[in-house]
């Protein structure tokens, strides 16, 4: 009987293995869950949102019957706390915005920058975001909006001082404060929850940081898909200046946050590069350099980059290849299994796609073969991880269980 | 070359001002609204639409499209009353019950006017009732849903079941859309239709609304 210690340091290994595309002792599975953990573990998210503990337990119960070799903790379970003190915008979530308690929040896409504000970000980012985006999308921090650092030479502090007497101000850095607190309060949880995996469970945790695409963090929360996507046309230059701006500090921002982790990886969520939502010239010239910079500066850190591709890349796996062999792991919602494997075998680790339709209207016998099927086609020479395609929210415990058993007995070297 | 085809090829660019103008200019030439609409905005569209399908063009080309189509059509618009056109069928399309995810349900929308179908847009988190009555109210041939999460999509079916209940199954055709929704999943659920992407939804509920 392996130790803890020993079953997480075979866990990492076997994933580092499968990364630096060799042939580990067997296929690694690391299926994206979502809602599933916790309503399979006993509650809903509603629940385990408004209390950690509550999740926390659902987590443990998960994972007393399933152990993949990465984990996540119960990070995706967005505290309200957090929510509601800072009237953040974006978000509906169960049990105020959502009936259905077991489903997870949803993002909302608004323009929280204007068509004709790229030239203010673009000169001056931190002002923009201070007086403009914060108050957008949070809505008690109203009075950020009044609020400016750049007239404090000489004697101007005393007027830009002053406005801290603004009883919007007051309320505004009351709520930062109490939202500063309830966040603090969750990370020290989950700083808690992490180090149970690594002691208790012996699975290691699957992020040290979060990343995303320069195009989608302008795309995803300031101009909205259909808007940065006619900018492509419409504010060509600007959104492209406004991209390397953000790519420098997302950088330097990723590489910081992730050092002292417990684990290397750093999990990039991809959105708006798919095949259908812009054309490869467009691809090349507004999504690719910055990604690509991006992820090679975080790999160049000691990191490894794991690019959650939503949606289908199957015209984009060449462009994959430009990133460094055995640098970073790709995991693939929609994109052909066989075609990244004949692109990307050798090169780059992929991880994928068992359909989440499947996992939860199909039978365990499809998860089965298809399982089977998956691993006859990408294990061989290594650089495989077993995974869902999409995020996994309400599957049938029975289908999980299928690609648990079938990636351990049929993975086996 | 017409200035039709001409609107017709500034549609397809995205070119909002020209096309705007050119319908203008159609109209004090004397052009009929309904020759404009079709042989000049919706033709474009319809180009744009097949491009698509075979991914000659992409998202950003539609909305462009679809954004000189609707500059055309506030011009067009008072014209276009006047001559009491009635259009090629009549949708409401919206998201299911629980369901916010919309970018799909908007592309879906541009892409049935660019067909000349009517649509009546009922939003995100609609419930089977709400699609239900007011496709009877509206008198819409096609119910149009769409799902992004394997835990809404599931709402569909309730919008087949309430079609049924109200006993409009035979005048109401219920089309079903979404990334994770398949063929399968729409058969499973006793839907009319499926359609992967939004321009064969177009073509579909135009070939339903002929029928």
């Amino acid at each position: 009987m392996s130790t803890i210690k020993q079953q997480y340091d075979a866990r990492l290994k076997r994933v580092m293995d499968a990364a630096a595309v060799k042939e580990p002792d067997q296929v690694p599975i690391v299926p994206v869950f979502q809602a599933f953990p916790v309503n399979y573990g006993g509650g809903n998210i509603a629940d385990a949102m408004k209390d950690f503990d509550h999740g926390a337990k659902a987590y443990d119960n998960f994972y007393k019957d399933f152990q993949p070799d990465l984990g996540w903790d119960p990070i995706l379970m967005f505290p309200t706390s957090y929510l509601e003190s800072s009237g953040i915008t974006w978000f509906r979530w169960p049990g105020k915005h959502l009936e259905d308690h077991t489903q997870m929040y949803q993002f909302i896409e608004e323009e929280y920058m204007k068509e004709d504000e790229y030239p203010e970000a673009i000169k001056d980012f931190t002002k923009f975001m201070m007086n403009k985006w914060m108050p957008r999308s949070f809505a008690n921090f109203q009075g950020l909006a009044k609020l400016d650092f750049r007239n404090n030479m000489w004697f101007g502090h005393m007027g830009s001082l002053a406005a801290y007497s603004d009883p919007e101000v007051i309320q505004t850095l009351e709520a930062m404060v109490e939202t500063g607190k309830n966040l603090m309060d969750w990370f020290i949880k989950l700083g808690g929850y992490q180090a149970h995996m690594q002691n208790d469970l012996g699975i290691p945790l699957l992020y040290a940081g979060f990343a995303y695409a320069p195009f989608d963090m302008i795309g995803d929360s300031m101009r909205g898909t259909p808007s940065i996507l006619m900018d492509m046309y419409d504010h060509e230059e600007e959104l492209l200046q406004l991209i390397d701006l953000i790519t420098e500090f997302a950088i330097t921002d990723t590489i910081a946050g992730c050092s002292g982790k417990s684990t290397p990886f750093v999990w990039y969520w991809l959105h708006k590069g798919i095949d259908s939502f812009m054309s490869d010239e467009q691809f090349a010239k507004f999504y690719w350099p910055s990604l690509k910079k991006y992820i090679i500066a975080v790999a160049d850190a000691g990191l490894t980059p794991v690019i959650y591709v939503e949606g289908a890349y199957n015209t984009r796996l060449e462009y994959l290849k430009e990133i460094p062999p055995g640098k970073a792991i790709f995991s693939f919602e929609y994109t052909d299994m066989a075609e990244a494997k004949k692109v990307l075998g050798g090169h780059s680790c992929i991880m994928g796609d068992v359909p989440a339709v499947m996992l939860t209207y199909g039978k365990p016998e499809e998860v089965v073969d298809y399982c089977k099927n998956l691993i006859d086609t990408c294990a061989p020479g290594g650089g495989f991880i077993m995974d869902s395609g999409t995020m996994i929210d309400d599957a049938n415990p029975r289908n999980i269980e299928a690609m648990f058993e079938t990636t351990l007995k049929y993975g086996k070297r | 070359m017409s200035i039709l085809s001409e609107m017709s090829a500034s549609l397809q660019k995205g070119k909002a001002n020209d096309v705007k103008e050119m319908v203008q200019t159609a109209l004090s030439d004397g052009l009929g609204a309904k020759e404009i609409l079709e042989e000049g905005l919706l033709s474009g569209m319809g180009i744009v639409g097949a491009k698509f399908k075979n991914n000659e063009v992409f998202v950003p080309e539609v909305l462009i499209a679809a954004r000189a189509m609707n500059a055309g059509m506030e011009i067009l618009k008072p014209a276009l009353a006047s001559a009491d056109l009635e259009p090629k069928g009549k949708a409401v399309v919206g998201t299911v019950k629980g369901d916010l995810h919309d970018i799909g349900k908007n592309l879906v929308i541009i892409m049935f006017e660019g067909k000349g179908i009517e649509v009546i847009d009922v939003g995100t988190d609609v419930s089977p009732e709400v699609f239900v009555e007011t496709a009877i109210k509206e008198g819409a041939n096609i119910i149009a849903c769409s799902a992004l999460l394997t835990t809404t999509m599931a709402a569909m079916k309730e919008v087949v079941s309430t079609v049924q209940e109200k006993g409009v199954a035979d005048k109401i055709t219920v089309m079903v859309g979404g990334a994770p929704v398949t063929q399968a999943f729409c058969d499973t659920i006793g839907a009319d239709y499926y359609a992967a992407d939004a321009a064969t939804a177009s073509e579909g509920a135009l070939a339903l609304s002929k029928s």
